[in-house]
């Protein structure tokens, strides 16, 4: 069965680990190449970007991705995981570099600039999405063949081209699974109908227990 | 602080998971911690290794140096205020820094209540030594938990208790009849509310990070097998003979704690570690650990 992976390097894995398995899509932490196989889609999630790109080049799994995504692998990167996959960083090197934005680093300030919005996202849902900001990068420009999917003031919230999905938000720590089931799509996978009012902010926390 | 302000705190912790955060006194070891990969950096004056040694009474480190420090870096800035100096937390909140450690490693500015953390907005970082203290920093408003070990030692022992307390603590909180969970939590100083927390989840209701004494790659990975959810290395890797390599070789080991083969790699040729402490020649009142409560 087709699965979906989460790069677990350092970060916020469990959250969308605990967001797929809700939608009853079958996933599981990436952590070597191997963890590649079989895999229809790749979440790089939010987390320090520049640990993530130190962690993905010495152990080559940035060119791992790069050679799964030259045959059919689709990717999304949330926050950090937006950074990563960005050709162009703002006063900074890119990672994986494999969608045509342009992205600035921490673009709001400090924790106490984080934040919370509601917002309306055609594309992927009917009802408004919940969104949540934490130290986000903002997209500042698209390349050809990159579509906006939320524009908000003066950056681009979400974007995607035909492989590649970046948010500089961080849906896996809300209730709405409305991304999520979008990317599955993108993988080309099927989703459950799921209660979404029934989530927890510490639910991530039973996918990360105490060693027994 | 509203609801949605702590969670967002909380989150901001949980982003940083599997990750390492480092002791910093210069915008060049900022950077240096930085390109090792380090996921925050705690900004302060001296070591704890320094304050050890030289004793006096330590405060929260100069707000000039702090905001060198926020300038060198993209990634989140800590810094540390005196157990119950309340105005020190303000101030690091006005200078709008990521994250506040009430640390036990400068002296003391209250012995009788810890700061109101409810009050800000800014997260705050506390250190515990077992359930009661970790449940009572998180229902005063700390956004994460860290171990209380023995800081400045290079001596892992006092982390090991730690973890291994609040595991057992915690698994007895869950296993236990609901019904003894009161006389529990009164014989462990436990808040209830936060008791029931941990009680419905299985572990720490919040993230908790490893702190004190860890100085080597497989310090960090052990504290990880105990379940810890990142690691702080304090005078670990800047009183060391070559601090990027071993910065660098703690990341790794963080992020592979489970595969010895890694560990092991990342564990060669890495110079001298700092000196180490054993725990019974510190005189009890000279005991980090001891203070806060």
């Amino acid at each position: 069965m087709a699965r979906i992976g989460v790069l677990a390097l350092q970060g916020g894995v469990v959250e969308h680990l605990e967001h797929l398995q809700r939608l009853g899509v079958a996933a599981g932490p990436v952590k070597k190449a191997a963890d590649l196989e079989g895999l229809a889609g790749l979440i790089i999630p939010g987390g320090e970007s520049t640990c993530l790109r130190r962690l993905l080049r010495i152990y080559e799994l940035d060119e791992a991705i790069v050679e799964r995504f030259r045959a059919g692998l689709k990717l999304w990167g949330t926050c950090a995981g937006a950074i990563l996959l960005a050709k162009r960083v703002v006063d900074g090197d890119p990672g994986l570099a494999l969608i045509d934005i342009e992205v600035a680093r921490n673009a709001f300030g400090s924790q106490l600039a984080s934040f919370n919005t509601v917002a309306d996202v055609p594309a992927v849902a009917a009802a408004p999405i919940p969104m949540t900001f934490i130290r986000a990068p903002k997209i500042k420009a698209l390349g050809p063949g990159v579509r906006s999917l939320l524009r908000l003031d003066d950056y681009h919230a979400a974007a995607e081209d035909d492989a590649v999905l970046v948010t500089v938000f961080h849906p896996e720590l809300t209730p709405s699974l409305a991304f999520h089931r979008y990317f599955a799509a993108k993988c080309g996978l099927a989703t459950a109908e799921v209660d979404e009012a029934a989530w927890r902010p510490a639910d991530w926390t039973r996918h990360a227990p105490l060693p027994r | 602080m509203t609801s949605e302000r702590y969670t967002l705190n909380a989150q901001l912790a949980q982003m940083l998971k599997g990750g390492v955060i480092m002791d910093v006194t210069t915008p060049e070891q900022a950077r240096i911690a930085e390109d090792a990969g380090a996921v925050a950096v705690m900004a302060l004056e001296r070591v704890p290794a320094d304050i050890r040694r030289e004793g006096g009474v330590a405060r929260m480190s100069d707000p000039a140096m702090i905001k060198e420090i926020k300038a060198a870096v993209s990634i989140p800035v800590m810094a540390k205020a005196r157990i119950g100096h309340f105005v020190e937390a303000q101030l690091l909140e006005a200078l709008e820094i990521d994250y506040i450690d009430e640390s036990e490693v400068l002296t003391p500015a209250d012995e009788e209540c810890h700061i109101d953390k409810t009050r800000f907005s800014i997260p705050f970082v506390c250190g515990a030594r077992n359930l009661g203290e970790a449940c009572r920093r998180i229902a005063e408003g700390a956004a994460m938990i860290r171990t209380k070990g023995e800081a400045g030692t290079g001596n892992v022992v006092e982390a090991v208790r730690h973890m291994r307390t609040m595991n057992r603590e915690i698994r007895q909180v869950c296993n236990m009849p609901i019904e003894e969970l009161t006389g529990f939590c009164r014989d462990n100083g436990i808040p209830y509310e936060v008791a029931l927390a941990v009680r419905e989840v299985g572990r720490l209701p919040v993230v908790n990070f490893a702190a004190g004494g860890l100085a080597t790659p497989a310090d960090a990975a052990m504290m990880m097998q105990l379940g810890c959810d990142g690691v702080f290395v304090g005078s670990g890797i800047f009183k060391s003979g070559d601090p990027a390599r071993r910065a660098r070789a703690i990341v790794q080991a963080t992020t592979y704690y489970n595969e010895p083969q890694k560990v092991l790699e990342v564990s060669m040729n890495l110079g001298e570690p700092m000196v180490g402490i054993e725990i019974p020649t510190i005189p009890e009142d000279e005991r980090l650990a001891r203070r806060g409560w």
